[in-house]
């Protein structure tokens, strides 16, 4: 194969880091097999399930639908990146089950923790919609991220 | 507890198939036949790629049977001389970038002489077609008990229905994913998704004409499975294995979404018809049932999901004279396979629609003709067998009931459907069982085996083939050892699933995990405790805190030995099965339900959107509340989906619609919290005195929720799933806004 590859630096999880891509390369696969990071996973690649769902400057994305040369200069943040305490109330709520989905889930439920000014408009189910969950049920995943948003406003 | 397993997946650390680390492999890629049938004449590789760079795979080069192992042999691994369905696989490719292998797969074509197909399983067939038996059918099955023509004959009011459902695709969200390698001692080795370790072993052994010592199978985490991954992945693993024998090289075959959904099993679509005697105070007096299933391209699973459909068609009800009849019916489309409920769901969905529908020819409550036939203890089911245990079903549809507000609701349902212009709001009730375990001898058969290790670490280890696929099998194992043992949760550890490590204690399917399975550990916890006991010599086998002393002092005179403890299935005394009558005990227990839908439709789109949902169940003892509501929650939506908007679209035996934009399953926002209560009564052969959960919740959801819109609009909906453009054809349009 003889792609041009292309060099650019992004801030992966509060850190500087410099690649080489392909132009055509999603940041999926630049997660997962360049870089190691397997948290986010490959639910559909098409942007449909949420599995492979990152931040992106503070926005939920679905990183399957990424091609990474966009992320040039911005800042992505992975689920490895998320401090394991604030997974508790999720984990007390049974929102895992297979946990194919779960990494995806988490960033959007951090998402929510960190906007929950949203919530005056919209419901825990219509901001988690994104991410299709097979096992849970949805009921498991909703009472977490409401503990989550709780625990989060009792302790700011 | 809580989910052992549960924060390595909340945090991403947990390493899925695709997620481990592999140095020098190769990916794997299956070319497939592109024809529903025929005989192929040729295969031509596109002279612009240059072959030397791909390890190719056909069917020369198996060097065992090319059969994929399960029931019946009839399904090639790769196919050699006529293809049965669309996706059928025929030549395998491997190579080290993923992007060219992609590219190369297109590259080849499969020349194929086409063959005339069969789609619909009831089109009388030109001899042309026939490609099993006399009749391409499967199995033929049927029960019966009294006598139901003369019953039907006599009968006061006879009523009939005729009730369809739909294939349904699983949907796990990590699709199909297997590594296979050689290891330094030539043992053929796969590691990765699946439900079955066993059955893979069983399809190496076949396939590459080994004994067990010659191949071995690990699970890895597995990203859900529903029945998915019970079959279907020793395929994938024979070919995976076949393409690193051949390369020398570790190989990896992952399905991206499209091919996972179309080539890959799905829940088998059904028909059924019933013809029903009743008194006019609606006591049943015969059930004549009539059901095929589509089975698809091969037989697989097909035998044994119908033979579960058919011994849940008569519903838990008591009737003395039943005659249930099934086919499972060959079609030229990707063969249909396991799916939580196995058959269950389909027969459930037919009998409890007819139930409404008899309840409306007498002008009677869908909830009392339910109450007077609902079995009660010393009844017998369909294959006489008699109800022994549990919570008494009245008492679980009062609680349903209850929880529901059903009265109140439907009256002010009956308000509100009045005053308003093109909403309707609407209840409906289903009752229901799901027998846990293998049907008939099967577990006999089985003879599923268990060890429990006593470790000079002082810890016990479980080791067993069942898997953790999400369903919570290493909480539940933990949990029943520790309480079996009467130690802390954390002296247990339970062995990951590898056939070089652990005893067969049967696939992880039939919501048999905790009942079943869990009772071996239970037993293996004492033949363990009791060589402890003889070892420190004790008199008698110790728990608690004597057992973890004794453990330690054992451990600290035996360093890096261990006592074994063991297991094996021996049937409940009571229970006796008859293969050739099909009578007798079709399960060793039943789980039952009641469950209640509410649902608005809207009359200006015909969605149907399910507002309330009531489950209320009797699996024995909850062993873990979380885990027990979460698979009733999970069953429950994946259940709304089926009822509602799952549709696979066939063309030419192939799912069109394999994509999940246009394959729909309920986001959060599609369905309501689910309300689940659970009446508990151990039951006390399982363990912990568990019976089944699993499957149980698949099987009550979709007659509620299409009950409930025959409440609120006044249709008949006899056909799942209930689109809005299958509604929109019932509703006639004078009554739409
Ligand atoms: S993998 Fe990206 S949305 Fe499904
Ligand atoms: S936990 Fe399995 S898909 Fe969500």
């Amino acid at each position: 194969m003889s792609h041009d590859t292309m060099h650019i630096a992004f801030t992966l999880n509060g850190k500087a880091v410099e690649i080489d891509v392909l132009p055509h390369e999603r940041l999926l696969d630049t997660l997962r097999y360049t870089l190691g990071l397997t948290g986010a996973k490959e639910g559909c690649g098409e942007g449909e399930c949420g599995a492979c769902t990152v931040h992106l400057d503070g926005l939920p994305v679905n990183s399957c639908l990424v091609p990474t040369f966009q992320v040039r200069g911005r800042d992505v943040r992975t689920v490895e990146h998320l401090s394991p305490a604030l997974l508790a109330p999720l984990h007390e709520c049974g929102a895992t089950q297979c946990g194919a989905c779960t990494p995806g889930v988490v960033m959007a439920a951090a998402w929510i923790r960190d906007n929950s000014h949203l919530l005056s408009r919209f419901s825990i189910r219509e901001l988690m919609a994104g991410n299709l969950c097979r096992c849970t049920g949805y009921d498991g995943i909703v009472h977490g991220v409401e503990r989550l948003v709780a625990s989060e406003q009792g302790a700011a | 507890m809580l989910r052992l397993e549960g924060l390595s997946k909340l945090t991403g650390a947990e390493r899925y198939a695709d997620d481990m680390p592999l140095c020098d492999f190769l990916w794997g890629m299956t070319v497939r036949s592109q024809s529903p049938r025929g005989r192929i004449v040729d295969i031509r590789f596109d002279p612009s790629v240059d072959w030397s760079q791909f390890t190719i795979v056909t069917h020369r080069d198996i060097p065992g049977c090319n059969e994929v192992y399960l029931i019946e042999k009839d399904q090639p691994i790769l196919a050699a001389t006529h293809t049965r369905h669309i996706h059928e696989a025929v030549v395998l490719l491997a190579h080290p970038d993923r992007q060219a292998l992609r590219r190369a797969v297109g590259k080849v074509k499969v020349i194929v002489d086409e063959l005339p197909p069969v789609f619909d399983p009831r089109a009388p067939l030109a001899p042309e077609q026939l490609q099993h038996g006399t009749e391409n059918v499967f199995k033929a099955l049927e029960i019966r008990k009294g006598d139901a023509a003369a019953a039907l004959t006599a009968a006061p009011v006879v009523v009939e229905g005729e009730y369809a459902t739909g294939a349904q695709e699983h949907v796990y969200i990590e699709p199909n994913a297997m590594i296979a390698w050689t290891d330094e001692a030539g043992v053929i080795c796969v590691r990765g998704s699946l439900q079955c370790p066993y059955y893979v072993l069983n399809a190496l052994k076949h396939a590459f004409a080994r004994e067990a010592d010659g191949v071995r199978v690990i699970q890895t985490p597995t990203g859900g499975g529903f029945g998915g991954k019970e079959d279907y992945p020793s395929i994938i693993a024979v070919h995976a294995a076949l393409l690193a024998h051949k390369s020398g090289k570790q190989v990896k075959i992952i399905y991206d979404r499209d091919e996972d959904m179309a080539a890959t099993t799905k829940r088998h679509p059904s028909i059924v018809r019933h013809r029903t005697g009743v008194t006019k105070d609606g006591l049943l007096l015969a059930q004549d049932i009539d059901i095929i299933m589509d089975g698809g391209a091969y037989v697989t699973l097909s035998p044994v999901v119908l033979s579960r459909g058919l011994i849940h068609a008569a519903g838990p009800y008591s009737c003395a004279n039943v005659h249930v009849r099934g086919r499972a019916v060959l079609t030229n489309c990707i063969p249909h396979g396991a799916f939580r409920g196995f058959g269950a769901p389909q027969t459930h969905f037919a009998n409890e629609r007819h139930m409404d529908r008899i309840a409306a020819h007498l002008g009677m409550s869908p909830v009392e003709l339910r109450r007077r036939n609902l079995l009660k203890k010393g009844q017998t089911t369909s294959t006489g067998q008699v109800i022994r245990d549990g919570v008494d079903r009245c008492e679980l549809l009062d609680a349903a009931l209850d929880a529901a507000r059903y009265d109140a609701r439907r009256q002010r349902h009956a308000e509100f459907n009045r005053a308003h212009p093109y909403l309707r709001r609407g209840m409906g009730v289903a009752t229901f069982h799901h027998g846990a375990g293998f049907t008939g001898s099967g577990e006999d058969y089985l003879a599923s085996k268990l060890a429990v290790a006593a470790r000079s670490d002082g810890r016990v280890e479980v080791r067993s083939a069942s898997t953790e696929m999400g369903q919570g099998t290493l909480t539940v194992f933990t949990t029943i050892a520790a309480e079996a043992l009467d130690i802390p949760a954390d002296r247990v550890v339970v062995a990951n699933p590898d056939t070089h490590l652990v005893p067969n204690s049967g696939p992880t399917v039939a919501s048999r995990t905790a009942m079943v399975v869990g009772h071996l550990i239970e037993r293996a916890c004492d033949d363990m405790a009791g060589q402890l006991g003889a070892a420190r010599g004790l008199s008698s086998a110790p728990r608690g805190g004597a057992f973890l002393a004794a453990l330690d002092a054992w451990g600290r005179e035996n360093p890096g030995r261990e006592l074994v403890g063991r297991a094996q299935y021996k049937k409940p005394e009571y229970v006796q099965w008859y293969d050739k009558t099909y009578q007798g005990d079709a399960y060793a227990t039943f789980s039952w339900g009641a469950y209640v839908a509410e649902v608005e439709v809207d009359l200006r789109t015909f969605s149907t959107r399910v507002t309330d949902f009531v489950a209320v169940q009797d699996i024995g003892r909850v062993l873990n509340d979380t885990l027990a509501a979460g698979q009733v929650t999970g069953g429950v939506v994946q259940a709304i989906g089926w009822a509602l908007m799952e549709e696979c679209v066939w063309e030419r035996g192939a799912m069109k619609n394999n994509q999940l934009t246009n394959y729909i399953i309920p986001t959060s926002f599609d369905v309501p919290e689910i309300n689940v209560k659970f009446i508990q009564s151990p039951y006390a052969h399982g363990g912990g005195g568990a019976k089944g959960v699993g499957e149980l919740p698949m099987d009550g959801p979709g007659p509620a929720i299409l009950n409930a819109v025959a409440d609120a609009t006044g249709a008949d909906p006899c056909e799942l799933p209930l689109t809005p453009e299958r509604l929109m054809r019932l509703i006639p349009s004078g009554d739409a806004p």
